[in-house]
């Protein structure tokens, strides 16, 4: 893992969210599902994105502009530099022989990046509305339900299942995808395991997600749950 | 001198980071294990971050049989940290680290802003501990016991050979829709650039009043920061909110310290100590003195 200060080639609108492309100097951009933490000019903390696709000399991060630091990413201008920090955490074990994407809203960002190492597998995609749905885009043979239905309700057994959303949809997958990976995600002030402020349960204590994860087994975390409730 | 400030690194998870300081300070040991508190731990506010980890750690007997042993390995001065509810806590927290020569120094988390009187409790903390230790002491105050040159005073008097100023002050952060806390726990520690100028009075003070070694806390991102804290008294500095941006920032501090001070005059920044204050010790600044006073001076 590095920090540098890396240019910032473009920045596309994709539905409600931005894609951010930085130039990728030296950095390695990992394995599908890590991280890196980008420093949103003027704010405190940095905030993770994982990589959602690693074209040569580029790094791109697609980020959904809800709070006071990702609205500032996603208003980068060409030439801007931000600093860059990874690859951090774990990401996606790819060493499965059926693999289906599953992913809901912004949960869809390390999926063109997972689906290229995986050799373009079946994704199912999940969005709130057709706009959202527009950065299905980004991921090559995606199925694509928008609510009132969810990918939930399209799920079939028989499939190695690698899930990134939000967390009711995490937890539904898992129920009944046991041995599915799910990357989560937590507010992180640091992503190298110096805050303890990423804390979720894990196998029935509270562990760091940066370094525990943020990619882990359904039933480190469902099961682990459901147990202690 | 550089350290970083407790809970604010992992020497075990960035051993890299943890030699770029001239010594590292673990996150605070209880005499019991504690789980923390539930998520959410953290939210950035405008000027800082507040944090509500709950003093997560694997307790007295684990850290020192398995934890430190490791931290030995990494070669840098090891400050332990510890805390407790009772003086009672901190004696026991500190006999059991005493005989054990990987431990450089003690650094006793006095910030619980729930007790009466905190200069007596801070008072009877490190009378407890001084007796249970013969190991450099630092007590780490907190600004939330109001004066808090009087509580670094009551350390002095106590025995404390050092002070690490400050602990972070209560903040709260409100979710922009719903207005609900976004922490657990409601309200938290407010650390960073906000807490800036707060320490830097807090240091000043106490530089005053006790002469003890300080070291300096409370929203250091740069080399200026570091020299003003040295100006106002500190003897070392330590860094916390901006190591979790900026892993790389105890040398780009260092190189800067040593930038600034130059620049400023000083021969190397161990110079700067004090450098805020007037050398008659006078504590009002040029402009209150009469012409009298500034014409002797």
């Amino acid at each position: 893992m590095r920090r540098e200060a890396r240019s910032v080639v473009a920045v596309e609108p994709l539905g409600p969210y931005a894609l951010v492309r930085v130039a990728r100097g030296g950095l390695d951009p990992g394995t599908p599902g890590q991280f890196f933490m980008l420093s949103p000019p003027g704010r405190v903390l940095a905030r993770p994105m994982s990589v959602c696709l690693a074209p040569p000399g580029e790094l791109w991060f697609l980020v959904n502009p809800v709070g006071s630091g990702t609205r500032v990413l996603a208003r980068l201008a060409v030439g801007d530099r931000i600093d860059v920090f990874g690859p951090l955490g774990n990401g996606f074990r790819l060493d499965v022989r059926r693999p289906l994407l599953v992913g809901g809203g912004i949960g869809v960002a390390p999926f063109p990046f997972l689906s290229e190492r995986l050799g373009r597998p079946p994704a199912l995609l999940g969005f709130r509305s057709a706009r959202h749905a527009e950065a299905a885009a980004l991921v090559p043979n995606a199925e694509v339900v928008v609510e009132p239905t969810f990918v939930t309700q399209q799920l079939t057994p028989g499939h190695d299942v690698l899930a990134c959303g939000p967390e009711p949809m995490l937890r539904a997958v898992g129920e009944r995808a046991p041995a599915a990976q799910l990357a989560w995600e937590a507010p992180m002030a640091c992503g190298y395991g110096a805050c303890y402020g990423c804390a979720v349960e894990i196998r029935g204590e509270l562990r760091r997600l940066c370094v525990d994860g943020p990619v882990l087994r359904a039933d480190e975390v469902v099961g682990a749950a459901r147990e202690a409730a | 001198m550089i350290l970083n400030a407790s809970g604010c690194l992992d020497a075990l998870e960035a051993p890299g980071v943890t030699r770029t300081l001239d010594a590292f300070v673990t996150k605070t040991v209880t005499p019991l294990p504690r789980r923390g508190n539930a998520p959410v731990r953290i939210a950035e506010a405008d000027c800082g971050m507040l944090n509500s980890i709950g003093l997560a750690n694997p307790g007295i007997d684990a850290f020192v049989n398995r934890t430190l042993p490791q931290l030995a390995t990494l070669d840098v001065p090891v400050w332990v940290s510890v805390g407790g509810f009772t003086a009672d806590d901190y004696a026991l927290l500190c006999r059991r680290l005493d005989g054990l020569p990987d431990v450089a120094a003690i650094e006793l988390n006095v910030s619980c802003p729930n007790v009466a009187s905190p200069a007596e409790a801070t008072e009877e903390i490190v009378v407890a501990s001084r007796a249970a230790t013969t190991k450099p002491l630092y007590t780490k105050l907190s600004p939330a016991v109001g004066e808090i040159a009087a509580a670094a005073e009551a350390a002095a008097a106590a025995g404390s050979d050092g002070l690490s100023l400050m602990n972070t002050l209560r903040g709260l952060v409100l979710e922009a829709g719903t207005l609900r806390p976004v922490l657990s726990t409601a309200s938290g520690g407010l650390s960073g650039p906000a807490l800036r100028p707060v320490a830097l009075a807090a240091v000043y003070a106490c530089y005053r009043t006790t002469g003890l070694p300080i070291v300096g806390m409370g929203g250091v991102e740069t080399g200026r920061h570091a020299v003003e804290f040295l100006a106002a008294g500190a003897s070392a500095v330590a860094l916390g909110t901006i190591l979790f941006r900026d892993p790389g920032a105890p040398v780009r501090v260092r190189r800067e310290l040593e930038q600034e001070a130059r620049s400023l005059g000083y021969a190397n920044p161990g110079a700067v100590r004090g450098a805020a204050h007037d050398s008659t010790g006078e504590s009002l600044p040029p402009w209150t003195k009469s012409p009298a006073k500034l014409a002797q001076s």
